[in-house]
């Protein structure tokens, strides 16, 4: 599951991952003719639209895939980089940028680019943007008011408009499409004739018919956390699900298995006061994410999900068993039954039968030995690590 | 073409690393480094420079956004190369002097610098990038980057329109 960093690649490797992916940056920007201020102003004057086309459709291309990637579960959207919004500063920071655009005739990026193939001009834009950088720096306390009014966090547009995230994309990629054939239109208009760069069409009307259907297949087919946790809550009675015995798992800790593994399911601050050896603490949501994947995959361990009831227990074993992962039981009548019939076993009447008299002689040693493991287990417990969000941005 | 590879790059980019792509981070980076060498003293009383050193273990310029505009100027050199369009050259409509293309470079660089630090990033880091993950102030930013420069056009026609032609 993505994103690769920092399980998968380090963050030395992603230094190495940067140049790379900064060296097809600069190529593709280089090819697309972004390398010369006049293409680039072109759109403010109506005379070329390339940038803004681009533009739109490389972003519209990149949000389809992300909203994708994380709907079929393929990346953990609550790691990725959300820039944060500061109202009044990303208003204001915009509005001076585009000031800076059509005096200066380039973006930071497509400065580099042009100054890479020995654009003078972008050379000094360059050096004109140390300049910038250099009076906000010095000029922060003055700036700092604006510069953090207005936080509203990491929020996303579908957040803010309170409609779906399929739904949005969706808007957004008709807005492109819309924006596409206007500005051709008036392209056309002010030029007296065709952009050629727009050839062959057959070849971006396909890609777009794709980005299109891709687009709407996010909207209809419903997304699958969403769908598996309301499923969990009615499916469960169905589905056959292993059952640890409390006796089992007493004897599983006592033994100190190796291959066991407890997920707790109740809420942090229950788990703070009281939790089992080997065990790690995620709510049904957190079951989808990038660091329960980490401990569900692990090879040869036997996962028991334990909660206060079955209920709770049910739900995550069904929605981990459709998430693909096996060697799962639940917690026989939950935490509540196992504390009262082991950690504060007391023996009502004479054991009679052979088992009971085993059963007893067990319990009587768990509710003497346990103890002492869930204290050793709490102070040598490391403090869980939550994978973070990455953070990005300029 | 160009336009979807920039957008499967940004895509693939964002789930390698979980962030997307940038380029004024860096000159914030190389501002930074700079300043703690010419004048150290100087940034320990700055908030700043001691925020932006803190962050990065005072190594500034150990910045992913460093790595990646290095990477951006090879590939756009290499690109320049294979399409043969390499020379110096100030770029300038014929009506305006090289001096006022000079002057104006400069002043839309210093401006975009100074706007990338408010806005939270540039056209690539906090607009493109921040369209991509659906980051309302991206997407707010990007509106007030193009809503200003049509804004402004008009009063800065003379430095890319000329008389009879474009």
């Amino acid at each position: 599951m993505g994103p690769l960093v920092p399980d998968l690649i380090g963050n030395e490797l992603n230094f190495v991952v940067a140049i790379l992916i900064g060296i097809a940056f600069g190529f593709i920007l280089e090819q697309a003719g972004f390398s010369t201020s006049k293409k680039l102003v072109g759109l403010f004057y109506g005379y070329d639209f390339t940038v803004l086309r681009v533009f739109f459709t490389a972003g519209i291309t990149a949000m389809i895939g992300v909203i994708a990637l994380g709907h079929f579960g393929l990346l953990d959207l609550s790691l990725i980089y959300v820039n944060p919004t500061f109202l009044w500063s990303a208003l204001v920071g915009g509005l001076i940028m585009g000031l800076g655009f059509v005096i200066g005739g380039f973006c930071p990026g497509t400065s580099v680019c042009a100054a890479a193939i020995g654009k003078i001009d972008a050379m000094i834009f360059v050096a004109g943007g140390f300049l910038g950088v250099f009076i906000f720096a010095e000029g922060y306390p003055w700036f700092e008011t604006l510069y953090k009014a207005e936080d509203w966090g990491n929020v996303t547009l579908f957040d803010s408009l309170g409609t779906s995230q399929g739904i949005f994309a969706f808007g957004m990629t008709a807005m492109a499409v819309g924006a596409f054939w206007f500005t051709t239109w008036v392209e056309k208009k002010v030029n007296g004739k065709e952009n050629t760069e727009l050839q062959p069409k057959k070849l971006y009307l396909g890609l777009g018919i794709t980005l299109f259907v891709l687009g709407l297949a996010t909207i209809f087919m419903p997304e699958r956390r969403t769908e598996l946790l309301a499923d969990a809550a009615t499916a469960v009675s169905s589905e056959k699900i292993e059952v640890t015995a409390i006796d089992e798992l007493a004897f599983r800790l006592l033994d100190k298995d190796p291959k066991l593994q407890i997920i707790d399911l109740r809420d942090a601050k229950e788990f703070q006061k009281f939790s089992l050896p080997n065990s790690t603490n995620f709510t049904l949501e957190e079951l989808f994410g990038k660091d329960a994947s980490k401990i569900l995959s692990i090879k040869n361990k036997h996962i028991v999900f334990v909660a206060n009831d079955e209920v709770d227990e049910k739900k995550a074993a069904y929605i981990v068993e459709e998430l693909g992962y096996r060697n799962i039981s639940i917690l026989e009548g939950g935490l509540s039954l196992f504390k009262k019939e082991i950690l504060e076993y007391n023996p009502v009447g004479e054991p009679k039968t052979r088992q009971e008299k085993d059963t007893h002689k067990f319990r009587i040693r768990a509710v003497q030995e346990l103890p002492a493991l869930i204290q050793s287990a709490k102070k040598s417990a490391a403090p869980k690590k939550k994978s973070t969000r990455v953070i990005g941005g300029c | 073409m160009q336009a979807f590879s920039l957008g499967l790059l940004l895509l693939v980019t964002i789930f390698i690393t979980g962030r997307g792509l940038g380029a004024s981070g860096a000159t914030k980076s190389g501002v930074v480094a700079t300043v703690a060498t010419v004048a150290p003293a100087h940034t320990q009383d700055s908030k700043f420079y001691t925020e932006f050193l803190k962050e990065h273990d005072n190594s500034p310029l150990k910045n992913w956004l460093v790595f990646e505009v290095l990477g951006v100027i090879m590939g756009a050199f290499i690109s320049g190369l294979v399409s043969n369009r390499l020379s110096l050259t100030l770029e300038k409509i014929p009506s305006v002097s090289s001096k006022t293309r000079i002057i104006t470079a400069l002043i839309g660089g210093a401006l975009f610098g100074l706007g990338s630090q408010l806005g939270r990033g540039c056209t690539s880091g906090s607009a493109l990038s921040g369209m991509a993950v659906l980051s309302t102030g991206g997407v707010i930013t990007m509106m007030a980057i193009f809503g200003g420069a049509y804004a402004f056009a008009w009063f800065f026609r003379k430095l890319w329109l000329y008389p009879g032609g474009k």
